[in-house]
């Protein structure tokens, strides 16, 4: 039996964990989140994607309770969160500086929830020690936070956040501390425990490629909105916005005017070139301004001018980006345009067919470029 | 080379001023008490040669020492001195800590304004500072007046020359000593920590006794020695708002050495005293020794 595909923002009968309903938070004149209303379901990995100042550490924020919405409701299993303090929520935060108290030991740190709770004793050493397990720290319990490395510390935040079986953990730039190499090993890390401990997870982060590794939704927020909502696959390939397109990797974005084609549209761009063609469901009016989004590693780039694509625009290499397993090249359009081309670098450099200066050829297929209207 | 130099000043200036003035007075407290210029013999006389030297040893006794036990005016004035410089210290402590933590919460740009109220007392003459408290303190003094103006007593209250003026001037006095380090103790402290400790389910008032306190440890510490410290020897306010009633070594010392004249008994009071403060002294420098690591 094959199973069942985790989506249950697509199932109307699933009952969201989490729901917004027209929050929007003001701290005087500025409105740090916009009349919003989205839902999280149990089980889910959930990112909040954005820039700083996007408003996305204030919803967080508002979820664990030290900030108020200005209006609306956050209803967290059905039950209005408003009137209950961050102390007697279900809701545990692993915090951006971790957070961990320096004079206790890593064990100490970890029991502080339970022992808040008045857990008995036994329960409490049986809990810690299977947090320690968990987050592979058992050979540091009796060390202090600054006796151990940053990675280290990452982890009992974790332990700490995770001790109280929360039914909600919200993680504010979990990551952001640690280099890179660490910080990959720990995002599959984060989503293993996530499985085996069945929380419901909800990550602040301004870092795409985190957020789209990690996530099993990632809401692109800018300036105190959720832009886009959607599983990292669908952020990716049909961005709903030229914000989120140009937020999440590389894109080059063509303007024009749109014409009915068939099964898309015809974009003409500049005078006296060809229009170009993207098969899209979008309902556009002949002539509107319109954005074609392209990325680069889905244009192809040639010496000759490739037969049977409607899509092709002849431009000059200014700019090569080596980056070892792939290389981005940067092409001018005679209107002066820049379009990137992405290519795996297969063969060895010396090899390299391009190179600066180089006339070539661009093309792409019908459908590899999205028509956006704003 | 050049540590050994830079290491040098500080011992040389250590050595100077404070291993041969304490030599000094521990040879005039093995002295015997004398009418002359100065009040003691016997003199060093080099030009006697080794029997002088010999002569001079010679005649150096425990004799003030032990006359220190005879007398139980002596131990009374330590063990007073030493308990009231603990609830002075106590009381310090309670006055000092809410105003430390009001600081270290307060706006940003309150901040330096706020360090500058607690040090401005010092611009002032400490001696004024204490004589106004009797003006203040007295039966006739501005409190007095107040509350009797106010209604809420109908006869002056005695304060001035009671343990009470000595426990206000003490906390007065040595207040700054007790904010500034748990001002900066309070001032690192990451906030965060303290919505974490929320978060894991604390009230803010247990939040307060299982985070912040602990975290203030090492200032709190810090400033109750600062206090105690100097409040053990403190002359000036128990003989100026304690009257005859307070029984302090400083002020015993002071008797001993303007009023009787007896420098060597003086002496031994003193080099006493100092043994009794080295104990507290050696306890503070190895929490701070302790704090340098774990910062380190």
């Amino acid at each position: 039996m094959p199973e069942k595909i985790f989506e249950p923002w697509n199932d109307p009968d699933a009952k969201p964990l989490i729901q917004f309903k027209g929050v929007t938070k003001r701290f005087g004149d500025f409105t740090a989140i916009d009349n919003q209303t989205f839902d999280i379901y149990e089980r889910e990995f959930f990112a909040l994607l954005g820039p700083s100042g996007c408003g996305k550490t204030t919803m967080m924020r508002m979820l664990a309770g030290f900030e108020k919405p200005t209006e609306g409701t956050i209803l967290l299993a059905g039950q209005d969160m408003a009137p209950i303090p961050p102390n007697k929520r279900a809701v545990n935060m692993m915090f951006q500086s971790y957070a961990l108290f320096p004079h206790l030991s890593v064990w100490e740190n970890i029991a502080f929830g339970l022992k808040r709770d008045g857990r008995p004793k036994d329960e409490i050493a049986a809990r810690v020690s299977e947090m320690l397990k968990l987050t592979r720290l058992e050979k540091f319990a009796k060390r202090k936070p600054h006796q151990i490395s940053g990675g280290q510390r990452q982890r009992v935040a974790l332990a700490r956040s995770l001790a109280k079986a929360p039914k909600l953990l919200l993680l504010d730039e979990p990551l952001g501390a640690l280099d890179a190499k660490l910080r990959q090993a720990t995002q599959f890390e984060l989503m293993d425990i996530q499985e085996k401990t069945g929380t419901t997870f909800v990550i602040v982060t301004h870092d795409q490629e985190e957020a789209m590794t990690v996530a099993s939704r990632v809401a692109v927020m800018d300036d105190g909105k959720i832009v886009q909502a959607d599983t990292p696959a669908r952020i990716y390939e049909s961005p709903n916005s030229v914000y989120v397109a140009d937020f999440i990797g590389d894109v080059t974005i063509i303007e024009g005017t749109a014409r009915r084609s068939g099964d898309g549209y015809e974009i003409s761009h500049t005078e006296g070139l060809p229009a170009l063609y993207a098969v899209s469901d979008a309902q556009l009016s002949d002539g509107q301004r319109v954005f074609l989004a392209i990325r680069p590693e889905k244009v192809e780039i040639t010496a000759d001018k490739p037969e049977n694509k409607r899509n092709a625009l002849r431009g000059k290499i200014i700019d090569i980006a080596y980056l070892g397993n792939i290389s981005t090249y940067h092409v001018a359009l005679p209107s002066g345009q820049i379009v990137k081309a992405q290519t795996a670098n297969t063969r060895r450099l010396s090899r390299r067919s391009f190179t600066w200066e180089d006339e070539v050829w661009l093309s792409w297929t019908d459908t590899a470029a999205v028509l956006l209207e704003h | 080379m050049r540590r050994a130099v830079l290491i040098l000043v500080p011992y040389l200036w250590l050595l100077a001023l404070f291993l041969v003035p304490f030599i000094i007075v521990l040879k005039i407290s093995l002295s015997d008490i004398a009418l002359a210029i100065p009040p003691y013999t016997p003199t060093l006389d080099l030009s006697e040669g080794w029997a002088g030297i010999k002569a001079f040893f010679g005649a150096l006794d425990f004799e003030n020492f032990w006359f220190l036990t005879t007398d139980d005016l002596y131990w009374k004035a330590y063990l007073s001195s030493v308990q009231i410089a603990i609830i002075a210290t106590l009381l310090t402590l309670l006055v000092g800590y809410p105003i430390a933590y009001g600081m270290a919460n307060a706006p940003d740009h309150w901040r330096p304004t706020l360090m500058l109220l607690v040090i401005l007392p010092f611009w002032t003459s400490f001696l004024i500072r204490v004589y106004s408290w009797m003006g203040i303190l007295s039966n006739e003094g501005y409190l007095n007046q107040f509350l009797l103006w106010t209604g809420l007593i109908s006869e002056p209250l005695t304060i001035l020359n009671t343990p009470i003026a000595v426990y206000i001037g003490i906390v007065y006095t040595y207040l700054p000593f007790m904010i500034l380090p748990i001002y900066a103790a309070l001032e690192r402290m990451d906030g965060s920590l303290l919505e974490a400790a929320e978060d894991l389910g604390c009230s803010r008032l247990s939040a307060f006794w299982l985070v912040t306190i602990p975290l203030s440890r090492n200032g709190i510490i810090a400033g109750c020695f600062l206090v105690f410290i100097p409040t053990i020897g403190e002359f000036v306010i128990p003989s100026l708002l304690g009257g005859s009633q307070t029984l302090m070594i400083g002020k015993v010392l002071w008797e001993e050495f303007f009023n009787n004249r007896d420098w060597p008994v003086a002496s031994a009071v003193a080099v006493i005293l100092l043994l009794i403060l080295i104990i507290p002294i050696i306890l503070f420098q190895r929490n701070e020794q302790k704090n340098r690591e774990a910062d380190g």
